[in-house]
């Protein structure tokens, strides 16, 4: 499933043109769709958490199924700062969100990472469901199953204040995923990203190099489920609202077909299946609501016994065969 | 009146936990035997709950019938399943097997949601199921106790088919290692493709038995997923025993909750999965992880 | 002098088979030692408790003079232990370069580096390169091992070991598995190997055993049948019958 980079000590981490693209189709949409500007921050939102899920499935390895349990909690922490603490200030809500997320995430994956394969699956949904419950129940702070609103934000940094058009809830969504998107690579591209893509191809033998496995999954973790907490904030904070369905297991099912759909372990994954599956679904599934999970559904299906590379897999056993093509 | 209130937990409990074991009974040995995380199990409950409402509710097919069919009709849709997707990817990875049921749910609550909307579907008991009947001076539900005393008979024709019969004693031994079987000449694909079908047709039937308790709509698959796979983690993979006393344990922990502590909802219920998960991964009554 | 690594009643059984019966043993340090012993005689066993896979029922393995009983594979390699699996254990998908890197790296303690690209960490890949060059796989450093033969895995595996700068190597049947022709390229790597390593090796080929080994200890049903020089152990007639007789003819 997993595209193998074969070398990091011996790799140029130069920036490729190619690696450029999504961010001129990025600052390019936003001049020629005005009126898509909040479809458009949703993307971007979005990219950001299903980047934090391919670190955790795509680069270390752990197929869990309870990764919306952070990008809720990082929605909820933005939010209840807000409505009940009357902390307004986005960048320090998305401060709050990312560490309280990145926490939980350490907490649960000293706990949860010591398991694997099936069991690990069920304890991810296990937490994710209990999450899910205490937000459900905890009404007070939560607003339950009605949601929780009455929530305002400040201008970013006191100036940039969030307009109706959504102009700057993307141009902000797009500067976190930037950044985000930048650490990531360098991670990726770092002695521990080398030790992420041993662990993934023999756990074993990394052990038996003297490397603390454990430690460094637990490691990956805490920072994936920070990434989700700052993507839940942002969400929080471009809708002024938090809902159930943040912290759901369609939503972990949903972001995991995107994911999927993209191509695991690829970091350009993330961006090309988010933006496909939401550009898609808004199309299409407010016309066509049953028919557009039928097809989410089969194309899932057809996935997994076809093409376990996603998009971008395709796009690279296409590239492979027209070389060999244009040199026969 | 506690004693009355226990009593009533306890029966409610019972029926729900029973409920809770023959669907996800298919699911341990199925885990236990391909080391296939069935996701998508949920489905075929669905499916078994959608064939009795209809029979009953639109053709008028009386309630034995149906049920049968609901057994009978969700293990050929497991047998399709089977050959067609699932043997295919018994090797793959973990991820590849969740995303198969992840999309295998979507269609199925698609296909619901096309074809029979999307409130939960109700059903009128034969007459004989419906009232209260009164035992030792008390009244119980008369469905309820049909379903325990059911479940309870199906249960125990399970529990002998698989400890006295061949075919159980092939599918223990292929449990417990799948390539010895194979090497003393079992044809392991057949006996995967038997014990899925029949898994999927009990799903199907305790779907079918249970559509008072688990009703019966679209997000079925998502809604009730996690009890059945806290039933089988708890219970420990493979084997049969295991877990009827954890869907037992979950049915009466969770009746209990609702009753006493409802602002909770199932918290502690998630809460005690979580703990003890973390701590005997093999389950409380499991021996194989 | 403390030796590098000493066993004292060690002993490990599973259910009613025991495959270590109270073994005592001592590597000295810069030895070459060589392990032998028939098929099931415990010796993978015998490695699998001294780098930290398997626990024991009973005993003390002491690095340095310093008790190493309880600890992890992976803390125990951090001790100066390495090993080398009997069956190719590498990164498959990874090169040559990485492979050795990843351990070098693991040393240093550098591998938990967030922000800087692995490929500016020039120190470890010096030192890898160094380590490519000396057993002659420099041509190959980008080359994805699952691409290699056989024979040249076994190289790296050996690579591998070495990164890790051990004050003991254990290697678990270097050869094994290389044709004849090509098992003296690997005991050429072996036989170059800095001078203050203890090494302990098993091997079924006597003649490299016998050219080898400073000192043999023969294992038989998990205890020691015998210890001694390559002389003395191939004077011994316990050994002979049950052991050189077959492989001797």
């Amino acid at each position: 499933m997993h595209p193998h980079i074969s070398t990091f000590y011996l790799a140029s981490v130069r920036v490729r043109a190619a690696e450029l693209l999504p961010w001129i189709v990025a600052l390019a949409a936003f001049f020629l769709f005005p009126d898509f500007l909040s479809l458009g921050a949703r993307i971007l939102i979005y990219i950001l958490l299903v980047l934090s899920l391919d670190l955790v499935i795509g680069y270390a390895g752990i197929v869990t199924l309870g990764h919306a349990a952070f990008f809720g909690i990082g929605a909820y922490t933005a939010g209840i700062l807000s409505a009940h603490f009357g902390i307004k200030d986005p960048l320090l809500q998305l401060a709050a969100a990312g560490t309280v997320a990145c926490l939980v995430g350490f907490g649960t994956g000293l706990y949860v990472l010591r398991t694997s394969g099936l069991t690990l699956i069920m304890l991810t949904l296990a937490i994710s469901a209990l999450c899910l419950e205490v937000a459900n129940k905890a009404t007070s702070w939560t607003g339950g199953a009605d949601g929780l609103s009455g929530v305002t934000i400040a201008p970013i940094l006191g100036y940039f204040r969030f307009d109706l058009w959504g102009k700057t809830a993307y141009l902000y969504s797009l500067a976190v995923l930037f950044v985000v998107w930048w650490l990531v690579r360098t991670l990726l591209n770092s002695p521990f990203g080398a030790s992420l893509a041993g662990i993934r191809d023999n756990r074993t033998r990394m052990e038996g190099i003297g490397a603390l496995v454990n430690r460094r999954l637990v490691q990956v973790y805490s920072i994936s489920a920070g990434i989700a907490g700052l993507a839940g904030a942002l969400l929080t904070q471009t809708n002024q609202f938090v809902g159930l369905n943040a912290l759901g297991f369609e939503l972990s099912g949903e972001i995991l077909v995107m994911l999927v759909l993209g191509g695991v372990g690829r970091l350009y994954g993330a961006f090309i299946g988010t933006a496909a599956y939401l550009i898609a679904q808004d199309q299409l599934a407010k016309k066509f609501p049953e028919d557009w999970y039928l097809g989410v559904g089969i194309l899932l299906v057809g996935v997994t016994m076809f093409a376990r590379g996603g998009l971008l897999g395709a796009l690279d056993s296409l590239t492979a065969r027209l070389r060999r093509a244009l040199k026969l | 009146m506690l004693l009355s209130e226990i009593v009533s937990v306890l029966f409610h409990g019972a029926a729900y936990g029973t409920i809770l074991y023959v669907i996800s009974v298919g699911l341990s040995v199925t885990m236990g035997l391909m080391g296939f995380a069935n996701l998508a199990h949920g489905v075929f409950a669905m499916a078994g709950g959608y064939t009795l409402t209809t029979l009953m509710g639109w053709y008028g097919v009386p309630f034995p019938l149906a049920l049968l069919a609901a057994f009978v009709g969700t293990a050929v849709i497991g047998l399709i399943l089977e050959r067609l997707l699932y043997s295919r990817l018994y090797d793959a990875g973990e991820l590849v097997q969740v995303l198969l049921c992840i999309g295998l749910i979507f269609i199925a609550v698609a296909l619901a949601r096309i074809g029979f909307g999307a409130q939960a579907q109700r059903v009128a008991l034969p007459g004989y199921l419906q009232g209260q009947v009164s035992i030792l001076g008390r009244d119980f539900i008369a469905y309820r106790v049909f379903i325990i005393i059911f479940s309870a008979l199906l249960i125990t024709a399970l529990w002998i088919v698989i400890e006295r019969t061949r075919w159980g004693a092939i599918v223990r031994a292929a449990v417990d290692n799948g390539r010895m079987a194979q090497s003393i000449g079992i044809n392991t694909a057949m006996v995967f493709t038997l014990t899925f079908m029949l898994g999927s047709g009990l799903a199907g039937l305790g779907g079918a038995l249970g559509v008072d308790l688990l009703s019966v709509q679209p997000t079925y698959p998502f809604e009730y997923l996690i009890y059945f796979l806290i039933v089988v983690a708890l219970g420990g993979l493979g084997t049969v025993r295991g877990p009827f006393f954890a869907a037992l344990l979950i049915g009466i922990g969770d009746t209990a909750c609702k009753y006493w502590v409802p602002e909770f909802g199932s918290f502690f219920v998630f809460l005690a999965v979580t703990v003890i998960l973390g701590l005997r991964p093999k389950g409380l009554f499991g021996t194989r992880a | 002098m403390t030796p590098a690594l000493e066993v004292k009643g060690l002993c490990r059984s599973f259910g009613a088979l025991i495959v270590a019966d109270h073994i005592d043993f001592q590597l000295e340090r810069g030895a070459r030692h060589a392990l032998i012993g028939p098929n099931g005689a415990g010796k993978s066993t015998f490695v699998n408790l001294l780098a930290g896979r398997l626990r024991p029922d009973a005993g003390r393995i002491l690095l340095d003079g310093q008790d190493i009983t309880r600890l992890s594979a992976a803390h125990r390699v951090k001790r100066g232990i390495g090993r080398t699996f009997q069956t190719n254990t590498l990164f498959r998908h990874l090169a040559v370069l990485d492979n050795v890197a990843l351990a070098i790296a693991e040393r240093m303690g550098v591998s938990g580096q967030l922000f800087r690209a692995a490929s500016a960490h020039q120190e470890v890949i010096e030192e890898a390169r160094a380590l490519l060059t000396m057993l002659n796989l420099m041509a190959l450093e980008k080359t994805v091992v699952r691409d290699l033969p056989y024979g040249q895995q076994r190289l790296v595996e050996i690579a591998i070991a070495l990164g890790l700068r051990p004050r003991v190597l254990i290697l678990d049947e270097p050869a094994a598995g290389v044709p004849s022709h090509e098992s003296y390229l690997i005991f050429d790597a072996i036989s170059q190997m800095p001078a203050d390593i203890a090494i302990l090796f098993i091997e079924h080929d006597m003649d490299l055993v016998f050219r080898f080994a400073r000192r043999i200890t023969v294992l038989a049903s998990g205890a020691i049948l015998m210890e001694g020089t390559p002389k003395e152990v191939e004077s011994d007639r316990k050994v002979r019958e049950i052991y050189l007789g077959e492989s001797r003819g």
